[in-house]
């Protein structure tokens, strides 16, 4: 544990030298206030909080950020150091491989907190201030921060996956971008196209959910766009997410079988590489 | 090569050690064991493998087929550790984390050895980077790298110590420095394994030398041992009064080569073997000999001659 924490702490470092930490706080936060502020304004007769709408625009534009933070932060993590050989000097020390990656995890995901803590937790003091939200909107909007933390946990590890089957930090960066579009953007173009090609033949309701399920992307979602009665009236799409009838524990556990997975696989695949 | 007694009292043990990196062979049955306190000298030209032997010594990469022990256990096993703590290793051409000042990359490695922090000044000041450690390390020269490398390599006083072709970039000066220093680890019973280009550096410090060509072991053994082993001739420069070389050269007849007769001087050379009946014969000779210098053959041309000859 002792040394999960200094290599932990050597990725935090970076991370504040770098600015990396900074800027991330600064991104999220101005973005948080940005959409909250927009939220606050008149919401016409759909019943929601202001907090309940920005969660909605909020988690809706984290969907497209998080990802690429944390793929930003992971892609490097291992071909760098096999790149510039400073692996090699660090395994000869007395820290095993699965130490390697779970400190560099556990800096990362650290790095994540602090930005979605800072950045969008500021929001919270924001809207305090300026409005009295009903409790209903702070349950959707502390979800909507955890889910975001682990939906960024789940691209770290993906990100680590990439950076340890790679041999180069150039093919490692293009591999992180695609896995971003893929998740993000192609993904549910596809499983769309499909469904309006098919027009519901042979996809049913509950093969569509189960196809939503599979991307942690589409968890996510409708984690947050279906979560809070006053949420999914606002949001016209979200109605489909909530007849799927997926409970939050059931995304949670999905969103977390992919950090798990890819982690496990990072871990398998570095165990037997040779330096 | 020596395979005299049983593991257990080896710092360093490889057996019948084979590696491929894929189809391509980078050791064949490599056997090798290294007592405490030795200091052992791999030489060979680049690619002959040695630094995929120091990689398995030290668990980075798994052997193809063979055993390797060091310290008493698998290098790549988990078990081995804790063993680590007594590790040190100098990669060939050491890569450190750029954005991180001097002080910052050692206190960073003594974190992970458990060392403290006091040391990592004493080990600053003792390779001449205390001006300097203050400053990134992307910002070195490739002098202050080796050194900021050295001193990472000896930080928790190691018992093992595995340096890769260490001196290259320091200045005269420091290469003596620096061989000072490994001197003072082996006073406290440190083993080194060291890869080396420049032998005239490592030749009066090494107890063993292994002479590796493209993944095998040419040859093993002390300096006096590659002697025999490489049969190479022992010269002799002798002065001899004044006109009387020729002479002298007859009289020495066909036991010894005689390789070049001046007016008063002559060049011969014989086996190590010869050597003394060599000398006795010539100091036989009398007043007439006047000066006599022995020279063995120099390790470069101990090593030329097993890289050019066959393998073994």
């Amino acid at each position: 544990m002792r040394l999960l924490w200094i290599l932990a702490l050597k990725e935090l470092r970076d991370g504040l030298r770098n600015r990396w930490i900074a800027a991330s706080i600064i991104l999220l936060g101005l973005l948080a206030l940005a959409l909250s502020l927009l939220g606050s304004a008149p919401t016409g007769s759909v019943r929601a909080s202001e907090l309940e709408i920005t969660v909605i625009s909020l988690s809706s534009l984290s969907v497209y950020l998080i990802p690429l933070i944390a793929l930003l932060l992971a892609f490097d993590a291992l071909v760098g150091e096999f790149e510039r050989g400073t692996m090699i000097l660090l395994l000869t020390y007395p820290v095993s491989r699965w130490q390697v990656i779970m400190g560099k995890f556990l800096g990362h995901v650290i790095i994540l907190f602090l930005a979605i803590f800072f950045g969008y937790g500021g929001v919270i003091l924001v809207m305090t201030v300026w409005t009295d939200g009903g409790s209903q909107g702070w349950q959707a909007y502390g979800v909507m921060m955890l889910s975001s933390l682990i939906l960024g946990a789940a691209f770290i590890a993906l990100g680590y996956l990439v950076s340890v089957l790679v041999k180069e930090r150039a093919t490692a960066a293009g591999a992180a971008i695609g896995l971003w579009l893929v998740f993000v953007v192609l993904y549910d173009l596809i499983l769309f196209g499909v469904l309006l090609l098919d027009k519901g033949q042979v996809i049913g309701q509950q093969l569509f959910s189960m196809l939503m399920l599979i991307s942690p992307t589409d968890s996510y979602r409708i984690l947050n766009l279906g979560l809070s009665e006053g949420v999914s009236q606002a949001v016209g799409i979200a109605g489909v997410a909530s007849n799927t009838g997926i409970s939050s524990p059931v995304l949670f556990s999905v969103m977390i079988l992919w950090v798990v997975v890819p982690l496990t696989a990072t871990l398998w695949l570095f165990h037997r590489r040779e330096l | 090569m020596g395979e005299k007694n049983k593991t257990g009292s080896h710092v360093i043990s490889l057996r019948a050690l084979t590696k491929y990196y894929g189809r391509d062979m980078v050791l064949d049955d490599v056997n090798l064991d290294v007592q405490a306190g030795e200091c052992v000298v791999l030489v060979g030209h680049n690619g002959a493998g040695k630094t995929t032997l120091m990689k398995l010594m030290l668990g980075l990469t798994r052997p193809t087929s063979g055993t390797i022990s060091v310290l008493g256990d698998n290098p790549a096993s988990n078990t081995a550790l804790a063993r680590k703590m007594a590790l040190g290793y100098l990669p060939e051409s050491v890569a450190f984390y750029e954005a991180m000042t001097g002080r910052e990359v050692l206190e960073f490695y003594a974190r992970l050895k458990g060392a403290n922090n006091n040391e990592c000044d004493r080990l600053l000041q003792l390779v001449g980077l205390e001006n300097a450690a203050n400053r990134r390390v992307g910002t070195y020269s490739k002098g202050m790298r080796q050194r900021l490398g050295l001193a990472q390599a000896i930080l928790g006083d190691p018992q093992l110590l595995f340096l890769d072709e260490p001196t290259t970039g320091l200045d005269p000066l420091l290469r003596r420095h620096f061989y000072e220093l490994i001197d003072a680890l082996h006073q406290e019973g440190a083993t080194s394994i060291i890869s080396s280009h420049a032998l005239s550096e490592v030749e009066a410090r090494a107890n063993r030398f292994i002479i590796m060509k493209a993944g095998v072991v040419v040859a093993c053994g002390t300096l006096d041992e590659l002697y025999q082993l490489s049969a190479l001739p022992v010269r002799l420069h002798i002065t001899v009064t004044r006109g009387q070389a020729p002479a002298v050269a007859e009289r020495l007849g066909s036991a010894v080569t005689i390789d070049k007769v001046n007016n008063e001087s002559l060049n011969l050379s014989c086996l190590s073997g010869e050597k003394m009946p060599l000398i006795r014969h010539i100091t036989s000779l009398g007043e007439v000999v006047h000066d006599m210098q022995v020279s063995p053959p120099r390790l470069d041309e101990v090593y030329s001659y097993f890289m050019n000859g066959e393998s073994r």
